[in-house]
């Protein structure tokens, strides 16, 4: 299996050469952590338990058994819109892969976790935000309709302020289109896994984020639809500080799970072995067609 | 302040003086059918002066003018419509009505998005923004349309979903997630019109669509002008900015294929003729399913998945 060469340094030096700054502030408890610490202790503070977002690469380097081949990684946005606000939208999207060393706000690519092959889809924050526009909706409805063929179930780990605005109404339409291919790959028998993580809101949340079949979430992770400000500026009044996080969430019923970051792995490897049951076709639509008044021939 | 309803302020006192004109000629001697007919054209002028060509600003102030047709007028202008409500779990939705209905003899399930009119409606349809169990309902008629074979109407009309706290507390995401999720494979022909503003995944939850019109002067946006502003600059005063470059229009959607068709009003705007932009709306509906109706089903879901697959796609 083809390794990445971004994977291949992930792996051999869990922190960039380049990086100046070796030490990092936690900007929950602002202890100051030496960054091969934080990277061997999974971007978690070691002191107060907070959990760094993390970057899309390193979320894979940790994850996956040693391969990972790529999907849809030379699908590069353009400006459709031919948008600007304080500077023009081409020039962000050039500032983020400086920043980031990322094409887009989503790497999507097969690989196996613990021996199970899987459809694998990480988003990062890092990019505009996670926003999706229409190269993160067609990266996401590749990999569906790429684990459909391959038959393997899909995990997406998702970070997303929501739908991208400088692509406008083409970056909304990536909900219906996310969506449709859910629904494809849902129907044929497949089995899908999202973690959320933080921050996961807005357009992403009420689309692919919340069809999955087991949806958990990372500890203490932003989850919701509207913005905290937006919600805030309506009702004239400051929300508690629980409101809007995972577990906020769980104790509400809209999610499966709250899971630390140490134990996402295991609890992964889990969920895998649960649906390994799962037997998708590409032909029939097994998983529902029974309950359907009409199923196709 | 509505930019439209300013503008039209001067043209409708014209109008009305035009009126008192012609009354009085009915009653005196004397011939002003001069003076009437300077005032007619003087009008006429103002008009496509103020109407012939509108800002996007202009649009999302028409698409939001206080006497637009509003959803539940087209539910009234239907034949018949039997309301079904709720969502089964939690309680009934006044954000979004729907139910059974015939549409020119034709048996559907017809959903729309309602404003409401006056403060008191207003509030009880909480403005039109839905809440996620007006979702739920729509998730549940969609089902009971598929499952009795009559197609899905819906009608669009909100500034977004609502954004309250009850809301997140009952997963707002969920809901729309999962209605667009049912109208991803609903084995029934889906016809949406917006009629009004389109606002964000509020107004997409009920659009996942075989065929999507729009009313000439409604809008459709990623985000309301006001948010918009707010997260690009930081200042929701900018609306009138971000609305010119969010690309909200009915011709930049078609353009951009997002919508199939435009719908067109009376010049003036939908309320100039709230019965006659109703009728075309509904001929338009009818006239897509005219054509939908003979798509067998498999073949139905393979153009709604295609259609919406193409959009933003590489070419």
């Amino acid at each position: 299996m083809p390794v990445p060469e971004w994977l291949r340094i992930r792996r051999s030096s869990p922190i960039a050469a380049e990086d100046a700054a070796q030490w990092t502030k936690c900007p929950k408890c602002s202890e100051m952590i030496y960054r091969p610490d934080l990277a061997a202790n999974l971007w978690v503070c070691p002191k107060c338990n907070h959990h760094f977002r993390m970057h899309a690469f390193d979320r894979i380097s940790l994850l996956v058994d040693s391969d990972f081949t790529e999907i849809g990684g030379d699908l590069l946005p353009g400006d459709p819109l031919g948008w600007t606000d304080k500077v023009p939208y081409p020039q962000k999207l050039e500032r983020d892969r400086e920043k980031s060393k990322l094409t887009e706000g989503v790497v999507c690519g097969f690989a196996s976790i613990g021996g199970f092959p899987v459809a694998l889809g990480v988003m990062d924050f890092n990019f505009r935000g996670g926003t999706m526009g229409t190269v993160v909706g067609e990266r996401i409805a590749l990999l569906f309709e790429a684990a459909r063929e391959r038959r393997v179930p899909v995990v997406i780990f998702t970070a997303s302020g929501g739908a991208r605005m400088e692509e406008g109404m083409l970056a909304l339409m990536q909900m219906a289109k996310t969506t449709l291919a859910v629904r494809r790959f849902h129907d044929e028998g497949g089995y899908y896994v999202c973690v959320l993580t933080d921050p996961t809101t807005g357009g992403v949340s009420a689309s692919f984020a919340f069809q999955a079949d087991v949806i958990v979430s990372e500890a203490r992770a932003a989850i919701g639809f509207a913005g905290r400000r937006v919600i805030e500026q309506t009702i004239r009044q400051k929300l508690p500080d629980n409101f809007q996080t995972a577990e906020f969430l769980l104790e509400k019923g809209a999610i499966d799970m709250v899971v630390e970051r140490r134990d996402l792995k295991p609890a992964l490897l889990r969920l895998l072995d649960y649906g390994s049951g799962a037997k998708p076709s590409a032909n029939g639509r097994v998983a529902s067609a029974a309950n359907r008044s009409e199923s196709p021939a | 302040m509505n930019v439209i309803v300013e503008r039209e302020k001067g043209l409708l006192e014209l109008e009305q003086r035009i009126a008192e004109l012609k009354a009085q000629a009915a009653q005196q001697p004397v011939d002003m059918s001069g003076v009437i007919a300077q005032l007619e054209q003087k009008y006429a002028e103002i008009q496509r002066e103020i109407f012939g060509t509108m800002t996007p600003w202009q649009r999302v102030n028409m698409a939001r003018h206080p006497k637009r047709p509003i959803g539940s007028e087209y539910i009234a202008a239907l034949d018949q419509f039997d309301e079904l409500h709720g969502d089964r779990h939690f309680r009934d939705d006044h954000a979004i009505v729907g139910g059974f209905a015939k549409l020119r003899g034709r048996r559907v399930v017809a959903i729309a998005q309602d404003k409401g009119r006056d403060t008191k409606e207003k509030v009880y349809r909480n403005f039109g923004m839905p809440s996620p169990e007006g979702y739920r309902k729509v998730n549940r008629l969609v089902r009971l349309a598929a499952h009795l074979r009559l197609p899905v109407v819906t009608f669009i009309d909100t500034s977004g979903a609502d954004p309250g706290i009850g809301s997140e507390e009952r997963a707002q995401g969920e809901a729309i997630a999962q209605s667009l999720y049912e109208l991803a494979d609903a084995r029934t022909p889906v016809v949406a019109t917006i009629i009004g503003e389109g606002g964000s995944g509020g107004a997409l939850a009920l659009a996942l669509a075989d065929r999507v019109l729009m009313l000439e002067h409604s809008v459709y946006s990623v985000a309301s002008p006001e948010g918009a502003a707010a997260i690009l600059w930081g200042d929701a005063a900018r609306a009138e900015e971000a609305a010119s470059r969010l690309r909200l229009t009915s011709d930049d959607l078609l353009a951009f294929g997002i919508i199939d068709e435009i719908v067109t009003e009376p010049i003036g705007g939908a309320h100039r003729d709230p019965g006659g932009t109703i009728a075309r709306v509904l001929d338009a509906v009818v006239s897509a399913l005219d054509v939908l109706e003979h798509v067998p089903a498999d073949e139905l879901l393979q153009r709604r998945y295609a259609k919406f697959r193409r959009i933003g796609a590489p070419a």
